[in-house]
């Protein structure tokens, strides 16, 4: 099992280096509309230090949901995904090897990337910190939770669109106890107790959602 | 002592639950009916007017049933979804998707009704209020599962794919709500809650349930009478369809 588990890892890998186009979609998108809200907002230091939780996160989001609809979409139309479910390990765990590899490809350079943006909109220091800090469960929840849309859109009409409005509800949670972590750390406050919740929330969808993904998916497929 | 088999159960086939509701809805519609005349006589002409509110609280007998049924329609829909995910039951996935329009739309009236008494109460038609907030989220929700019981082509991939959706949504509504809490204690001071209404009068209170019950029978007859064309489109071509209802219009023409 651990073998198959490692080289289904390293298959989930190369896939995605053949896939760069994806990431640097992402990459750009996120940087380039967190740059639009100074330039629509004007630059004034105090009034972007006190929107930087807010619109860094919210721009994790919406990048986040991008390349949400190929999660699994051209291994649907190839047929992988019928050999998926019939690999002798539980698919929730292939699933959960899938969103992990897809959370190292599209989440992650978000999370490394972020505290360029948060340069921009002045923070420093242990700021930035925290900045990584929350965006890191914060992005992978945000690829679970997207996951379970993905799995549920695979076979509808109006892809995109559709899987956004699903995932945006559920998305709700992490975006205020990451944002909300993020501006009491801003503000001199203790970001401890929303920190917690945030993990906690991860240690919660951790198993649960790569199970609703792989219910989903047997749906769509079989 | 013989075994007894559950009759109820027999409402689960589409022939039984039609013909039930055949039954059924004129007596809810006309107990619906009257609870909302006496809730209107007893809410606007007996119950006198608020000593801080005026006029404007009685926007409550409408807003508050509304609010209720919102959430309890969702949980109902999530609970269908559970029994068409397990039993694979298919008048689960059609009473889900009955209860799907009339839930959204008392969230909307929640919204709404909540947004005129807000603003003469409070001063402003929207406030970022917990429970406001998750109400707003709770619309967006009910608006993910109708659309996603549309976009799938196939109707038992659609069935399925929506219960699961209405499901994970269930779990969620109470991480929303108390996320939501968290976050407004920390961006709002003491925070106007709309709980926090000294205790009611019982003129007031009557016309409160008169008016929940009106609004329950509204959320049960309008479901089921849906139900019941989806019944239809989906069993168009069935013999009972076809016995039961087309050839009883068919003889009156021939008649």
């Amino acid at each position: 099992m651990g073998a198959m588990l490692w080289s289904l890892l390293r298959a989930e890998l190369i896939t995605y280096l053949w896939r760069q186009q994806d990431l640097w979609v992402v990459v750009a998108f996120y940087l380039a509309i967190a740059s639009l809200f100074p330039l629509a907002v004007g630059v004034e230091p105090a009034l972007l230090r006190q929107m930087a939780p807010g619109v860094i996160w919210v721009c994790a989001l919406l990048a986040s949901l991008l390349a949400l609809p190929r999660l699994f979409a051209d291994d649907h139309h190839s047929g992988i995904l019928e050999q998926l479910l019939l690999l002798p390990l539980s698919l929730s765990v292939v699933v959960w090897v899938r969103i992990f590899c897809y959370w190292l490809w599209s989440g992650l350079p978000l999370v490394l990337l972020s505290p360029l943006l948060g340069m921009q909109y002045g923070l420093h220091g242990e700021e930035l910190l925290w900045l990584v800090a929350t965006l890191l469960p914060g992005t992978l929840l945000l690829a679970l939770f997207g996951a379970i849309g993905a799995a549920l859109t695979l076979g509808a009409r109006g892809g995109g669109a559709l899987l956004a409005l699903l995932i945006i509800p559920l998305c709700v949670p992490v975006l205020i106890l990451g944002a909300g972590a993020l501006g009491e750390a801003l503000a001199g406050g203790d970001p401890m107790p929303w920190y917690y919740l945030l993990l906690a929330l991860l240690l919660v969808a951790l198993p649960l959602a790569p199970l609703a993904t792989a219910a989903a998916l047997r749906i769509t497929v079989d | 002592m013989s075994e007894q088999p559950i009759r109820w159960l027999k409402f689960s086939s589409p022939k039984h639950f039609y013909f039930l509701v055949e039954r059924l809805a004129p007596w809810l519609t006309g107990v619906g009916l009257l609870a909302l005349l006496l809730g209107l006589y007893v809410g606007f002409i007996l119950a006198p007017e608020d000593y801080q509110q005026g006029n404007s609280y009685r926007i409550m007998f409408l807003h508050v049933p509304a609010a209720w049924l919102s959430m309890l329609i969702y949980l109902l829909m999530a609970l269908y979804g559970l029994i068409h995910l397990v039993w694979r039951v298919r008048m689960a996935d059609i009473m889900a998707r009955a209860l799907a329009p009339t839930g959204m739309l008392f969230c909307a009236i929640a919204l709404w009704t909540g947004a005129l008494w807000g603003k003469p109460t409070w001063g402003a038609y929207w406030v970022w209020d917990a429970r406001i907030t998750t109400q707003l989220i709770l619309l967006f929700l009910y608006a993910g599962y109708i659309a996603l019981h549309h976009a799938i082509d196939d109707r038992h991939k659609a069935a399925q794919a929506a219960s699961l959706l209405a499901l994970v949504g269930s779990v969620n509504v109470p991480i929303i709500y108390f996320s939501v809490q968290w976050w407004n204690t920390l961006h709002q001071g003491a925070s106007i809650a709309p709980g926090s209404s000294p205790t009611m009068a019982t003129v007031m209170f009557v016309a409160l349930m008169l008016m929940t019950l009106a609004c329950w029978m509204y959320a049960i007859v309008v479901p089921l009478r849906r139900a019941q064309t989806l019944i239809l489109l989906s069993e168009g071509r069935s013999q009972w369809v076809r016995d039961g209802l087309l050839v009883k219009q068919g003889g009156d023409r021939h008649a």
